[in-house]
């Protein structure tokens, strides 16, 4: 009775516009990426393939300080905000709700709520303070915002983790003799490790990423990748700033896409 | 409850603290701490080079609506300041009106694959979004600019003589906006569509219903949770857009987070600047209350 | 697991090694450093420059001011370098360590705003105009009527660059003022003109060069070398020099009072007075430098420009620009940031 082809599920309009929605988010970016291998010099006019500009963009010192900086916060940012975020899901899972449990939850979410130009005006400030009253200066302070603001980014795949995970083992283990240090050690946190490694991997991107807060803070001869092309924005704009962006993204893809799997071989 | 229970519970406790303790470290410090620095600040009198003085002044949060002529030296409404507020406003909610109308079909056409391609679609969804919001600004300058792909387009369809102007202007701003946070709206629009039943829908055109009643009546409301959460994600971003209109509005199209911007620069009114900062934290921080208050009614009813 | 944390420790600690031998941080203007003067450097002294841009004196200032910034030399134009001096931002130079110091030229020596050169060595000069696309717009370039009433060619396609003293400057000076005035009917007009121009501005926003060469801007308030740049790339381009009066700036290079590399530095500062470096830094951006015997070694079609060289006709247009006093610059603040928004 029910006709065949009627598909309860399709609506008019939809699947068009869901295609269009696709289509429009990728060609921006791919423009982008098929101008970095322009070889005329103004970014809109198509002159033939060159890799000239990636040449460029490898030779350019201050891309390749800028980039070196960039992966030195974001590997030291993500570590630390990984382990710090590991305890705190392990002090705020799996347990009876404590009394400040919410608060401690709120807490680590916080920089999620701030908008970003709030947090980077109040550290521009703070720091200008801190650096004044005691002199030390340094990439720490860049690094230590990173790492706050990438501490809920790595808490919530560890947090999703510990969630889903089967208490059994643990308690057999316990079972059989083992030492809670023991039991974490051997059994928790390689169950717990795709998690935390999740956590790391989404934390390093967010890093690498920051823009706003990276920009007030930073001081003299720190540019980041992406504050150095912010600079650039405003002034040359060659297609070296796109063989730059196209590096990056490709970076940025390679670790999505293993994050990508990491996740899948877990629910399987 | 055992003396026991009690106890267990206790340690428990004790240990969920000391294991968070680290990241409340870093976070106080680097995080919320500050926050209560900028709140000083904002009672203090600006340097006559930036910075400030210690002087106890209401000068910053009257600075935000209020502007003294220089030269009558009377108070006046700020219509420079107003517009600003005016203009992130509208373009935030321009911005979660637009990805919300073609963020819903992207995600129910997400929802309604296979479950296989499903993932797919999804990932595909999401790089974009975890790509640097400066890369995808700038590839939507590359778009709209007077020699980028959109007008040489139509110029070579020979549909305009000459390239129209969007690039600085309030729409290059939206446009550019709606491009960044589109995937933050159609992500938890698909959890929500995910959840959705469809036998629901089988039931509703069983009782002859048209498709659009279908659609109002049985898909919007269920889903709701999903199009508060979506918005939500989307507006908060918004309003404290900086590189977008920054990058595409040539310093014209200024958003709050800009002004806030001006302030610590050639602005040199570090105190409106803190004040303009703690108005735009409270501004969000109340529409993630009624978020969160809505949603919470929202499951008492089922 | 530990193997990673090891190689983080590692890397970081041969960074800092790096530093300790030859760094210098130097914060200047974007796009204003010639990346052949750095390498230069580095080869003949083994000091490796980092750059940090800046785009205006405000921002500069208010990054220096602010504390802990990390630099050890910045480029300010000659009207702040006595707000660094009062606010103890950059030091006095020991001169019996750049034995160049003699290569300054008689005219950039005894400057109003440093007798002597005592703070501060000279980089580069130049004026502020507008540089005007003569594809679209085939009138006269040399007015400030051009942004301040903008013909309905340039409606919507002129930018003006968002540099505090001289567009005020320029401004102004249209109204029929000297520069920091304390006039206030002067002052009153030079607002109400430049509010009336803006909404038909396209932006207030750096980068000249490049959006004047791919037809963003047909007409742009900037510097005299961005200009010479955008001509270079888009022959249409022809630099306006207002005949109300225009700003006529130097930047030099100065020693922060909290430097941390000062042996670099004091072979920085003398090293760009030798004039084939100098001509260097000249090269870059297009701009004529204030060492004495660097013109032989600079380009060819600098030596003629009409952006080097101000044509005769304009020359006495041309003000330098003074650091006002207190309260012309509270007014020219107040003006500014009610254009800004």
């Amino acid at each position: 009775m029910a006709d065949r082809s009627f598909s309860v599920a399709k609506l008019p309009g939809f699947t068009a516009t869901a295609i269009i929605v696709f289509a429009a988010l990728y060609l921006p970016i791919f423009t982008l990426v098929g101008y970095s291998f322009n070889a005329n010099q103004s970014v809109a006019v198509w002159g033939g393939f060159s890799l000239d500009w990636y040449a460029k963009a490898w030779a350019n010192t201050q891309v390749k300080d800028a980039t070196v900086l960039s992966l030195i916060i974001a590997v030291t940012a993500a570590v630390i905000a990984t382990a710090v975020a590991t305890l705190a899901a392990l002090g705020t899972t799996r347990r009876k709700k404590f009394r400040g449990e919410t608060f401690i939850y709120v807490m680590i979410n916080q920089p999620l709520m701030v908008p970003e130009i709030v947090t980077a005006v109040t550290l521009l400030i703070f720091f200008g303070i801190i650096k004044q009253a005691t002199g030390i200066q340094g990439i720490g302070y860049v690094i230590l915002a990173h790492a706050a603001f990438c501490i809920p980014f790595a808490y919530l795949p560890i947090r999703a983790r510990l969630e889903g995970m089967d208490l059994s083992l643990e308690t057999a283990a316990t079972d059989l003799y083992a030492s809670s240090w023991q039991t974490f050690r051997f059994v928790t946190l390689p169950l717990l490790l795709p998690g935390v490694i999740a956590g790391a991997m989404l934390a390093f991107v967010i890093s690498l990423d920051d823009v706003v807060i990276t920009e007030f803070v930073k001081s003299g001869g720190q540019d980041t990748l992406p504050t150095y092309m912010l600079g650039q924005m405003r002034r040359q704009m060659t297609p070296e700033i796109n063989a730059v962006s196209t590096m990056l993204l490709v970076l940025t893809v390679v670790l999505l896409t293993a994050f990508f799997f990491l996740t899948r071989k877990n629910d399987q | 409850m055992s003396a026991a229970e009690t106890a267990q519970d206790k340690a428990s406790a004790r240990n969920g603290w000391l294991l968070s303790t680290p990241a409340l470290i870093i976070l106080t410090l680097f995080a919320v701490g500050p926050l209560l620095i900028v709140l000083v600040y904002s009672f203090l009198v600006p340097g006559k080079y930036g910075n400030i003085e210690w002087a106890f002044s209401l000068e910053g949060w009257r600075g935000i609506l209020f502007t003294k002529d220089i030269f009558t030296e009377q108070y006046q409404l700020a219509d420079a300041n107003v517009t600003i507020f005016w203009r992130s406003i509208k373009l935030s909610l321009l911005t979660t009106i637009l990805t919300f109308a073609v963020g819903f079909p992207t995600a129910w056409f997400i929802a309604t694959r296979p479950p296989k391609a499903r993932a797919l679609w999804l990932f595909l969804i999401t790089i974009p979004f975890w790509t640097n919001l400066l890369i995808r600004t700038y590839a939507i300058n590359e778009v709209i600019r007077n020699e980028g792909l959109l007008n040489t387009l139509l110029l070579n369809l020979g549909l305009i003589n000459e390239p129209i102007q969007i690039l600085y202007t309030d729409t290059a701003v939206f446009i550019g906006m709606a491009y960044v946070y589109l995937p933050l709206m159609v992500l938890p629009l698909f959890a929500a569509i995910d959840r959705f039943d469809m036998r629901l829908l089988e039931a509703g055109y069983d009782l002859y219903a048209s498709r659009w009643n279908v659609l109002r009546r049985i898909i919007l409301p269920i889903t709701k949770p999903g199009i508060i959460a979506g918005s939500i994600l989307v507006f908060v971003p918004s309003l404290g857009a900086y590189v977008t209109p920054r990058v595409l509005g040539g310093g014209k199209q200024m958003m709050i987070g800009n002004f806030i911007e001006l302030q610590f620069g050639q602005g040199r009114n570090w105190p409106l600047g803190s004040a303009l900062s703690l108005m735009l934290l409270i501004i969000v921080t109340g529409a993630l209350l009624i978020y969160v208050r809505y949603a919470n009614g929202d499951s008492r009813h089922g | 697991m530990k193997k990673p944390l090891l190689a983080v420790a590692l890397l970081l600690s041969s960074t800092s090694l790096a530093a300790a031998e030859g760094q210098l941080n130097l914060f200047n203007w974007g796009d204003y450093t010639s990346p052949q003067l750095l390498e230069k450097f580095e080869k003949e002294t083994g000091i490796h420059v980092t750059v940090t841009d800046y785009d205006s004196n405000d921002t500069a200032l208010a990054k220096v001011s602010a504390g802990g910034a990390g630099f050890d030399l910045v480029v300010p134009s000659a009207h702040f370098v006595q707000i660094y001096v009062e606010k103890g931002l950059i030091q006095k130079l020991d001169l019996t360590r750049l034995p160049h110091h003699s290569n300054i030229a008689p005219e950039w020596m005894d400057v109003a705003w440093d007798k002597g050169r005592e703070y501060t060595i000279p980089w580069q000069w130049g004026s502020t105009g507008i540089s005007v696309d003569t594809s679209v717009y085939k009138g006269d370039p040399n007015t400030s009527e051009l942004f301040l009433n903008p013909p309905d060619e340039l409606k919507g396609k002129i930018n003006v660059v968002p540099e505090m003293n001289e567009v005020v400057g320029l401004a102004v000076m249209w109204a029929g003022g000297e520069p920091c005035t304390e006039d206030v009917e002067v002052l009153k007009k030079a607002r109400d003109a430049l509010l009336n121009g803006k909404q038909y501005w396209a932006s207030m926003d750096y980068g000249t060069t490049e959006h004047m060469a791919n037809g963003d801007w047909s007409a742009s308030v900037n510097w005299s070398g961005e200009s010479f740049r955008s001509r270079l790339k888009n022959p249409n381009v022809v630099y306006g020099y207002p005949k109300e009066g225009y700003p006529v700036w130097m930047d030099s290079v100065a020693l922060l009072s909290d430097a941390k590399n000062v042996d670099e530095a004091y072979k920085f500062l003398d090293f760009i007075m030798l004039p084939e470096n100098a001509a260097l830094i000249s090269e870059f951006a297009r701009y004529p430098n204030g060492i004495t015997g660097s013109i032989p070694f600079m380009p060819a079609d600098m030596q003629t420009a009409p952006e080097v060289i101000i044509p005769a006709e304009f020359a006495s247009k041309g003000h330098f620009m003074p650091t006002c006093s207190g309260k012309a610059l509270d007014y020219m603040t107040a003006i500014w940031t009610e254009l800004q928004k």
